[in-house]
C-alpha cells in the first residue's frame, strides 16, 4: 500500500512561510492498494489537494473518517470527486448515540455554515456508521475500534497482504491512566497498532503544554513516543501538529524525543508529500 | 493479552478517582477491575488478584441478607445488571476478608456503549453499617 500525506496538522490549518516543510493542511492521509483502490483517512482541508491529484476518471473513492472536529472534515466539501456526477463516494465513520453519521455531517455541511447542503453534491454519497465489523473494501480489510478522544473517535488499523497501517491521529491514551505506558490490557489503541507496520499518530502537544491540556484529547510527544515502544510498531510517523508548532520546533522536539526515548522503531515525521510504502 | 473497551478503560479511569468502592465486570460476570476503595471490601488487592470469575468474587465476601440468609450470586445487583440488562440496587450485608459485617447498599448498571454494544456492568457501593 501506498500512504501519502495531505495534511499533517491538527486542530486549524497554519499555512506559513514558516511550516512549509511539515504542512499546513489540516488531516488527510490517501492509501492506494496495488488493485487502484482509494481509502481517504479524514477530510481535513488537504483533501482539496487530493482531489486534484485521483484521476479524473475514478469512479469510486471510500472515506473513511475518524472523527467530525472540524479540523477532520473542513475540506470535505472541496474535494472535486464529490462534485463529479457518477462517482461513488463511500463515507465511513461514528454515529453518535442519537444521530447518524449522515445527521451529524449535515449540521457542517448546510447553511449557515456552508452554502451548499450535502445532498446537493453531484456524487452519490454512501453512509456507514462505526465502529462494527470489520470493514473488506478492496485488498484492504480495515478495524475499527473507540479510542479516547472527546466525542466519539474512531482508530483504524487497515491491512492489507500481511502489512498494516494503523492511524490515531487525535488520541490521548494516558487520560486518567495510572498505568500508562505499562498495561497493555488498559491501554487505548493497543489493540489496532500491536506490532503494526506503520502507526501514524497524535503528537499534539510539548510534555510542559500537555499539563495545562489534559483532557483536551491529545498526545505530547513523551506519550506518542511511549504508545509507539508499548505497541511494538516498526515505523512510527508523528502526526496532527499544533498550529503553533512551526518547523523549526518540531524538528526540536522529535529530535529531542528521539535522543530520549532512543525508539527501536523508525520514526518518520510527517510531511506534506510525503509517501510510504509497505507490503501489497 | 486482549484491549479493553474504551468506554470500559474509561469506567475504570473513573472509578480509580472516586473514593467509593466500585466494581466492573465483563458481560461474562467476571471482576475485570475493582478500585481501592473495593479493596476494604473484598480484603485483596487488584494487583495481586487481577481479574475474578463470577463465581469466585460473588461469593468471597458471603454476602447475606438482614435475617442472615445467604445471597445467591443470582440474585446480587451486578449479576442481576449484566443478565437482565437493567439497573439493579440492593441493601444486604457482607461479610470481607478483614473479618468485618458490613451492611452496604450496591447500585449496579449495565454499560451499554456507542452502537448499543453490551460491555459488562459496573456497581457501585456504599457503606452503611459496620459491626
Amino acid at each position: 500500500m501506498k500512504v501519502t500525506f495531505w495534511g499533517t496538522r491538527g486542530s486549524l490549518a497554519a499555512p506559513s512561510p514558516e511550516t512549509v516543510r511539515y504542512g499546513g493542511n489540516t488531516s488527510c492521509i490517501s492509501v492506494e492498494g496495488g488493485d487502484g483502490t482509494v481509502l481517504v483517512l479524514d477530510a481535513g482541508t488537504g483533501i482539496r489537494s487530493l482531489g486534484h491529484y485521483l484521476p479524473s476518471n475514478i469512479n469510486r473513492v471510500n472515506i473513511l473518517l475518524t472523527h467530525l472536529h472540524m479540523d477532520h472534515i473542513q475540506g470535505l466539501p472541496f474535494f472535486m470527486p464529490l462534485r463529479r456526477a457518477g462517482v461513488e463516494i463511500h463515507i465511513w465513520g461514528p454515529a453518535s448515540t442519537t444521530l447518524t453519521l449522515d445527521s451529524r455531517l449535515q449540521k457542517y455541511l448546510s447553511p449557515p455554515l456552508f452554502p451548499v447542503n450535502v445532498r446537493d453534491l453531484s456524487a452519490n454519497l454512501h453512509f456507514h456508521e462505526l465502529p462494527g465489523h470489520i470493514i473488506e473494501i478492496g485488498d484492504f480489510s480495515i478495524q475499527a475500534q473507540l479510542i479516547i478522544h472527546p466525542n466519539p473517535t474512531i482508530g483504524y488499523r487497515i491491512e492489507c497482504a500481511g502489512t498494516s497501517l494503523t492511524y490515531l491521529p487525535d488520541h490521548e491514551p494516558a487520560l486518567g491512566s495510572r498505568s500508562f505506558p505499562n498495561d497493555r490490557e488498559w491501554t487505548s489503541g493497543y489493540r489496532l497498532a500491536e506490532g503494526s507496520d506503520i502507526l501514524v499518530h497524535d503528537t499534539q502537544y510539548t510534555d510542559d503544554e500537555y499539563q495545562t491540556r489534559i483532557g483536551f484529547g491529545h498526545s505530547s510527544v513523551r506519550h506518542a513516543f511511549q504508545f509507539a515502544s508499548l505497541t511494538g510498531v516498526k515505523r512510527f510517523v508523528p502526526f496532527h501538529y499544533d498550529p503553533t508548532h512551526n518547523d523549526d520546533d518540531l524538528d526540536r522536539m522529535f529530535k529531542n524525543a528521539i535522543e530520549t526515548f532512543t525508539p527501536s522503531c523508525k520514526v518518520i515525521p510527517a510531511q506534506e508529500g510525503l509517501s510510504l510504502e509497505t507490503g501489497c | 493479552m486482549s484491549q479493553q473497551e474504551i468506554e470500559v478503560i474509561l469506567s475504570r479511569h473513573l472509578a480509580e478517582y472516586l473514593a467509593m468502592p466500585i466494581f466492573i465486570v465483563n458481560p461474562a460476570g467476571d471482576l475485570i477491575f475493582y478500585n481501592e476503595p473495593a479493596e476494604a471490601i473484598l480484603g485483596t488487592r487488584y494487583n495481586e488478584t487481577g481479574s475474578m470469575p463470577a463465581n469466585e468474587w460473588a461469593t468471597n465476601f458471603k454476602p447475606t441478607d438482614h435475617d442472615g440468609n445467604a445471597i445467591p450470586p443470582e440474585k446480587l445487583p451486578l449479576i442481576v445488571a449484566i443478565k437482565h440488562h437493567h439497573p439493579a440496587h440492593k441493601i444486604f450485608w457482607i461479610h470481607g476478608m478483614d473479618d468485618t459485617m458490613r451492611e452496604i447498599e450496591v447500585t449496579a448498571l449495565p454499560l451499554i456503549g456507542q452502537a448499543n454494544r453490551f460491555l459488562g456492568g459496573i456497581a457501585f457501593f456504599w457503606e452503611r453499617s459496620r459491626k
